[in-house]
C-alpha cells in the first residue's frame, strides 16, 4: 500500500504544485524518493518530531498548499493528537494524515506500535474523514481524493507493503463516503475494510464452499459512514458479519449495530474485531491477528456456531 | 530488527549495568535504568540475560509468539523499568522516577539512554527544561550520539542540533562528553560528576559499531541480516572482541 501511495503522490505532485509531503523520519520509500529529488521544496522531513509535522502542515494548508503528513499510524495520530484536532480539524484544513501500519501490522514491535484504536480516535474528531483502503487500487483512489478535496482533514489508514489486489473485479466502483459491494450474494454479508478484507474474502470463500451465498461489502470510508448502504445490506441478508482490525469500541461493528437498531433490522449480526486489550504477543501479523481472535479459522468456527454448518 | 541501534549503545549499557548502578547486600540492582530509545533494547536483553535476570531461553524466543521479549521493551518483563518504543517518552518517565526517589529520600539514581533522532521530540525538551527546575540531581541521561536517525545523518537533517552540550548547560544541566564505546571513560566521567545537578552525558558513538558493513550505513537501522550477512557479522564481532 505504501508503494502505491508513494507512486500516486508522485504522479499527482507532478501536475499539482500545491501537493507537499511531510514525513517524520519515516518514509514510504519507492517513488517518494523521486518526489523528493524533483520537488525538494515540497518535501520536508521534520525529523523525529510529529507535532511540528502536523502543526506545520496546518500552516501550509492555510497558505494554500495540500500537505500529506506521513509516518507510522500511532505517531501520526496519537503523539500530535491535539494538533490534528485543533490545527487541522477545528480549522477544516485539507491535510491528509497518513498512518502506515494501521492495526497490529507492526507485529514484532509491541503495543507502542499498534494503532489498534486509531479508527475510533480519528472518527471521534468532528469534521474528520476516515478512510481505510483494502488494497493498492483503493489506495490510489483514496490518495487521489485526498489530493483534490477541500472539505477538511482526512485520516488515511494504510497497511504496509505488498498487499494483494482484492478489488479488481469489484461489482461497484470506489467512491469516498460510499460503501461498495466487491461481490454480491444473498444470505450472508461480510463487511470489512483495510487489511482484514483479506480475512473477509477467505471467510467468504469458505462459506460459499459450504453452500451459502455471500456478499462482500467494502466499507473503506468509516467516516462519514454510508449508513444508507449499510441499512440496505442489513435488510437484504439474514446474517451480517463484520471483520475489522481495530478496537471493539468505536469501530464498524458498533456502528452497524446502531444502524440495525435504528432500522429495526431483523438479521443476525456477528462482529469480529481486535480485543479491547494490549496483548503482549510478538510474531507475524497473522499470529497477532490470531491472538486477537481474528484468524480465518476462529472466525469461521464462531460463525458456524451461530448459523450451523451444512 | 534494530541491530545497529543496539550496537551503538552497547558499551553505554555495559558501563551502566556493570559499573555505575548501585547494588544492595544481595547484589540486586538498586538503581534504575530506562531505555528511552526502546528500539535498541536487544543490547539490554543481552545484558539482562548475562545478569541472570532473563534466561537464554527468553532470548531464543525473542519476537516469537511463545516468548515474552518483543522488538521494544515492555514493563512487566523482568529487568525492564518502563515500556518504551515510541520515542520521546523515556526521559520524562525517568524524571518522574528520579523525583519519586528524591522525595522518598533514597539514594537511588536513574540512568536513561536517549537517541539523537529521539532528541528532536518536543517532549524531550520539556523534560530537559523541567529537570533542573525540580532540583533533581539523581538523574543521568546518556545521549547515544551516533549522528544517524531513521532516514539519514542527523548533522545533515538537523545541523543546528549541534553543539549539544552547550544547549543542556544553558538549561541548567551538568554535562560531559565521552567516547561512547569506552566503558572506562564512561565510568570516570559519571563518577567525576559533582552531583550538584542532573548530568547529561554526550556519548559519541558509531551506529552499528562492531560490524563493519553495518557501521554508519542507514539501512541497518532496521534491516535483518540474511544468513550470509549474519555469519560474516559474527566473525567480524569475534575479531573485534578478541
Ligand atoms: C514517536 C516516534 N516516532 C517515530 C518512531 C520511529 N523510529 C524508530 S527509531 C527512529 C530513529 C531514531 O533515531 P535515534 O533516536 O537517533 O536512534 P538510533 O537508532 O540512531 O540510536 C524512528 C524515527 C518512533 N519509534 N517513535
Ligand atoms: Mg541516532
Amino acid at each position: 500500500m505504501r508503494n502505491r501511495f508513494a507512486e500516486t503522490v508522485y504522479r499527482l505532485g507532478q501536475e499539482d504544485p500545491r501537493i507537499c509531503v511531510i514525513v517524520a523520519d519515516i518514509s514510504p520509500a519507492g517513488s517518494i524518493e523521486k518526489f523528493r529529488t524533483e520537488f525538494p521544496d515540497r518535501f520536508i522531513n521534520t525529523g523525529v518530531a510529529e507535532q511540528v509535522m502536523i502543526g506545520m502542515a496546518a500552516g501550509m494548508a492555510q497558505r494554500g498548499l495540500r500537505p500529506f503528513a506521513y509516518t507510522i499510524a500511532t505517531f501520526a495520530l496519537y503523539r500530535p493528537f491535539e494538533m490534528v484536532r485543533n490545527d487541522l480539524a477545528y480549522q477544516s484544513l485539507p491535510v491528509t494524515v497518513v498512518g502506515i501500519g494501521g492495526g497490529v501490522v507492526y507485529s514484532t514491535l509491541g503495543g507502542t506500535h499498534h494503532a489498534q484504536e486509531d479508527i475510533a480516535v480519528a472518527s471521534a474528531i468532528p469534521g474528520m474523514t476516515v478512510i481505510s483502503p483494502c488494497d493498492p487500487l483503493e489506495v490510489e483512489y483514496a490518495t487521489e481524493y485526498c489530493a483534490t478535496q477541500s472539505q477538511g482533514p482526512v485520516y488515511l489508514r494504510l497497511g504496509k507493503a505488498g498487499e494483494p489486489v482484492l478489488t479488481e473485479d469489484a461489482v461497484e466502483p470506489f467512491e469516498v463516503g460510499k460503501a461498495r459491494y466487491i461481490r454480491r450474494g444473498r444470505d450472508i454479508c461480510i463487511m470489512s475494510y483495510g487489511m482484514t478484507m483479506k480475512q473477509a474474502m477467505d471467510v467468504g470463500g469458505e462459506l460459499e464452499k459450504q453452500g451459502h451465498s455471500v456478499s462482500i461489502l467494502c466499507v473503506h470510508t468509516l467516516k462519514p459512514l454510508d449508513t444508507a448502504k449499510i441499512a440496505e445490506a442489513l435488510g437484504d441478508h439474514d446474517h451480517v458479519v463484520i471483520i475489522e482490525e481495530t478496537s471493539p469500541h468505536g469501530g464498524l461493528g458498533g456502528l452497524v449495530k446502531q444502524v440495525a437498531f435504528d432500522e429495526k433490522a431483523d438479521c443476525e449480526i456477528h462482529a469480529f474485531s481486535l480485543k479491547d486489550e494490549f496483548i503482549h504477543v510478538y510474531g507475524s501479523h497473522q499470529a497477532l491477528l490470531a491472538a486477537h481472535g481474528l484468524s480465518t479459522d476462529a472466525i469461521l468456527e464462531k460463525i458456524h456456531a451461530r448459523i450451523g454448518k451444512d | 530488527m534494530h541491530i545497529a541501534p543496539a550496537f551503538s549503545c552497547l558499551e553505554i549499557l555495559d558501563a551502566v549495568y556493570y559499573g555505575l548502578m548501585a547494588r544492595d547486600d544481595t547484589n540486586a540492582l538498586q538503581d534504575i535504568f530506562v531505555m528511552s530509545k526502546g528500539h535498541g533494547c536487544m543490547a539490554q536483553y543481552a545484558i539482562l540475560e548475562d545478569l541472570g535476570i532473563l534466561t537464554p531461553g527468553d532470548l531464543e524466543e525473542y519476537c516469537t509468539p511463545d516468548g515474552m521479549l518483543g522488538g521494544h521493551p515492555d514493563f512487566g518483563v523482568p529487568g525492564i523499568a518502563a515500556s518504551t518504543g515510541s520515542l520521546g517518552h523515556g526521559l520524562s518517565i525517568s524524571l518522574g522516577m528520579a523525583y519519586a526517589e528524591k522525595i522518598a529520600g533514597t539514594n537511588r539514581r536513574v540512568f536513561a539512554v536517549i537517541g539523537d533522532g529521539e532528541m528532536q521530540e518536543g517532549s524531550i525538551w520539556e523534560a530537559i527544561m523541567l529537570t533542573p527546575n525540580l532540583d533533581v540531581r539523581n538523574l543521568v541521561c546518556f545521549l547515544d550520539l551516533n549522528d544517524f536517525q531513521g532516514l539519514g545523518r542527523t548533522s545533515e537533517l538537523h545541523p543546528h542540533f549541534y553543539p549539544v552540550a552547550q544547549k543542556l548547560e544553558a538549561f541548567g544541566w551538568q554535562t560531559a562528553e565521552v567516547n561512547g564505546h569506552d566503558t572506562e571513560a564512561i565510568h570516570e566521567c559519571v563518577r567525576a560528576h559533582s552531583n550538584t545537578g542532573p548530568l547529561f552525558v554526550v556519548a559519541r558513538t558509531v551506529k552499528g559499531k562492531g560490524v563493519d558493513f553495518m557501521e554508519n550505513v542507514p539501512i541497518w537501522h532496521y534491516r535483518s541480516p540474511n544468513p550470509e550477512e549474519y555469519r560474516y557479522a559474527m566473525d567480524n564481532l569475534s575479531e573485534v572482541t578478541e
